[in-house]
């Protein structure tokens, strides 16, 4: 099949056969950075703006490389650094973005629905990097890329997530891809972090993090943010570690070949022990590689590039 | 023109509960005589037949913007939306700047809509100065000046034992307090409401428990003050459950629902069009079945449009981050008629109850129903005319709708103020 979408804003909206390629794509571009010299001209004098609304360094730089690896011209664009700071609207950024000639922009924002914004202002293609508490689909894809590598298929598992659902645009992409690709999803969080009618996703609300950890292929930890302590939605860090740390002693209730993972940056000692972060069943640090593998997949997909080896 | 004969139209009555044939002659804004076959006489006659003839409809909840905001709106351009709407009232919430928490702002108001002399303008008073929640306004001066009712709306009064005080104060003046419910701290941080909807989309949610808990304490309040309690904009389940419940022990409290939350669900906030934004948000399937229900058993008393204008670069924005709210003069009544009447949840009577004389009655304004001697404002309904929703033809400033491009069927078509014609489409005046 070929790629039709102008945009990517979230896996909700692709189908089993895009995930696939993507997937596929993806195999293909990590193949290249295996190569000594990491660099195609695929797509030569294409340029992909990096707009980044909010502090990232593993995902704006993964894009980065990817665009480079790809021969694109790629901008980088914070915040704080750029016209933003004097008031200027998403939607005039946008359109000043993509008449520099802008191909691809990248968009991490704070605010959920941003990059639709952006999507609808201009004609080039937009990559969602995150958009407040709704969607990752980059993360998601590298998640997905690393457990079928892992697995050899994706169909039958079961992959647990662990943490603040509310908050967290990482699971909401992870529960639509793992789904559409035939897996099952469990969820298990403090009920304060868990949001209403998630279920409708096809996700399956645990009570216990046992109960979620009970013979499952994959166990996605999520980062807790201190934050939240703050605002009320649980008492401390010693009882959230408590309920749902990821220990040693839980992971033996998952299966044996589990694979864990964590979408970074990882709270060492609550979230995830150290001994589980660092023991043999994480691939916390392949996730990262397989990062830029889809990102270039996407990049080379949205912006129409040519063969890959050119 | 002083006098004009609607001649043929079938008359609604909404206190006899029946709908018949007969013309009506207005003369010197008011009605002189009503009946089948009245002779013209030299007065201009409006051909009406296959019109439904109302009393005027009365729009309780309306944001006119005026003094303060004349960006969004102006007094001129919400009387226009309003007559073009087949409203012949309105009644104005008092969230201006300057807040209408004195008689100045309220004279104000009165004086520029009797000088435009389009639709008849009833501004509402503040409960507390600046809205802010802690004093009492001076509210029998509101009343004299021609406050209609006391609300702080969109800026719900937090305490309860300022509201109480508020409520015996009115109470005493003889004025109704309209109700906002909305408990901020729920609310906090919220753009639509909390359900699947904004767990999918990852906007913070607003529980229906947030306007539920403030229903409850008005209700309250009301049954201990003895103040007459009008809850605006009502939207969930829950808060149907407990005003039907107050009515049924006669609790001085009444009720309003909105066209957008009798007909949208929070489905229509997917894509992050920001006219969906509102407050109360667009909420469940369940909830608005349990409005439409409430409104077929006479739990919910008035639809009102809780019309409010914003300008396109407040809304060309981030969801979180464009204001609440949407226009709704000039769909309210198409919409009623389509979705309500034209799907039997309302017979015209009882659409006509909830649009003209149940707000005349709760604020005690004139109109409600055609009598002799009474005031001509009236609002002809042709049922079988259709048209797209087209924001750019609207009259008001405001374009933010989420109904762009939906087909009605039932829409006003003239609209009949003092007895002048103020708005009219496809409908012949012969002199």
């Amino acid at each position: 099949m070929k790629w039709k979408r102008k945009d990517l804003l979230g896996l909700q909206d692709l189908s089993a056969e895009e995930i696939a390629l993507v997937l596929d794509t993806a195999a293909s571009m990590k193949e290249i950075l295996s190569r000594p010299i990491k660099k195609v001209p695929a797509l030569r004098g294409r340029v992909v703006a990096n707009v980044f609304y909010e502090p990232s360094t593993r995902t704006r730089v993964s894009f980065e490389l990817a665009a480079k690896y790809l021969s694109a011209e790629s901008v980088s664009i914070t915040a704080s650094a750029s016209s933003v700071v004097k008031g200027e609207s998403l939607k005039d950024t946008a359109l000043t973005l993509a008449a520099m000639g802008a191909d691809v922009v990248v968009l991490r924002h704070p605010l959920a629905g941003a990059p639709h914004l952006v999507a609808r202002t201009v004609r080039c293609a937009v990559i969602n990097a995150g958009d407040g508490f709704h969607e990752h689909p980059t993360q998601a894809l590298l998640d997905l890329f690393t457990v079928r590598e892992k697995k050899g298929t994706l169909a039958g598992l079961t992959v647990a997530i662990i943490g603040d659902i509310l908050h967290s645009r990482v699971a909401r992409s992870n529960i639509w891809g793992f789904t559409k690709m035939g897996a099952r999803v469990r969820l298990c969080g403090p009920a304060t972090m868990m949001p209403p009618g998630i279920e409708v996703t096809g996700a399956r609300v645990c009570a216990t993090v046992e109960e979620a950890l009970e013979g499952a292929d994959v166990v996605m930890a999520l980062r807790i943010q201190k934050e939240r302590q703050q605002e009320g939605l649980f008492p401390s860090l010693r009882e959230y570690t408590g309920l749902f740390g990821l220990t040693r002693e839980r992971l033996a209730l998952a299966r044996p070949d589990a694979l864990v993972m964590h979408p970074g940056p990882m709270n060492r000692g609550v979230e995830i022990s150290a001994a589980v972060a660092d023991g043999p069943r994480a691939v916390i640090t392949e996730q990262v590689t397989n990062g830029v593998a889809v990102r270039m997949a996407l990049l080379y997909l949205l912006a129409g590039g040519g063969a890959v080896d050119g | 023109m002083d006098r004009l004969l609607l001649k043929g139209g079938r008359v609604v009555d909404p206190v006899e509960k029946k709908i018949w044939t007969a013309d009506v002659l207005i003369d010197g804004g008011r009605i002189a005589a009503l009946g089948p076959d009245l002779e013209p006489a030299g007065a201009a006659v409006m051909d009406v037949r296959g019109k439904l003839v109302c009393p005027g409809f009365i729009d309780m909840h309306v944001h006119l913007r005026e003094p303060g905001y004349e960006a969004k709106e102006t007094i001129e351009t919400g009387s226009r939306a309003a007559a073009r709407g087949g409203f012949t009232a309105v009644v104005c919430m008092p969230n201006t700047d300057p807040v209408a928490d004195n008689k100045a702002v309220i004279a104000y108001i009165k004086a520029r809509a009797e000088q435009l002399g389009l639709v008849r303008v009833y501004p509402v008073g503040a409960i507390t100065r600046g809205s802010r929640g802690e004093e009492l306004t001076e509210m029998a001066a509101l009343k004299e000046a021609g406050a209609v009712a006391l609300s702080d709306d969109g800026r719900p009064v937090s305490s309860a034992s300022v509201m109480r005080r508020a409520m015996l104060y009115a109470r005493m003046v003889g004025l109704p307090i309209i109700s906002h419910c909305e408990d901020t701290s729920l609310s906090a941080g919220g753009v639509m409401h909390e359900g699947y909807m904004s767990t999918i989309l990852g906007l913070p949610g607003i529980p229906a428990a947030a306007e539920e808990v403030m229903v409850a304490r008005e209700i309250i309040l009301a049954e201990h003050t003895g103040c007459r309690v009008h809850i605006a904009h009502v939207s969930t389940a829950g808060s149907v459950r407990l005003i039907r419940e107050a009515k049924s022990r006669g609790v001085p409290v009444t009720a309003e629902a909105t066209p957008h939350h009798l007909t949208l669900t929070h489905r229509a906030v997917a894509g992050y069009d920001t006219s969906t934004k509102v407050n109360p948000p667009l909420r469940s399937e369940e909830d608005v079945q349990a409005l439409r229900e409430a409104l077929a058993d006479g739990t919910i008393d008035v639809i009102a449009t809780d019309h409010a204008p914003h300008t396109p670069e407040e809304k060309e924005v981030e969801y979180q981050l464009a204001p609440f709210g949407v226009v709704g003069l000039e769909t309210a009544v198409g919409l009623v008629w389509t979705e309500l009447v034209g799907t039997g949840i309302l017979s015209p009577v009882e659409a006509v109850c909830k649009l003209s004389l149940n707000p005349a009655r709760i604020l005690g304004l004139p109109g409600g129903v055609i009598r002799v001697g009474g005031e001509a404002d009236i609002t002809v309904i042709d049922p079988h005319a259709e048209e797209v929703v087209d924001p750019s033809a609207f009259a008001s400033k405001g374009r933010n709708t989420p109904f762009a491009g939906r087909r009605l069927r039932g829409l006003p078509v003239a609209t009949i103020v003092r007895g002048r014609v103020v708005f009219s489409r496809g409908l012949a005046v012969v002199a």
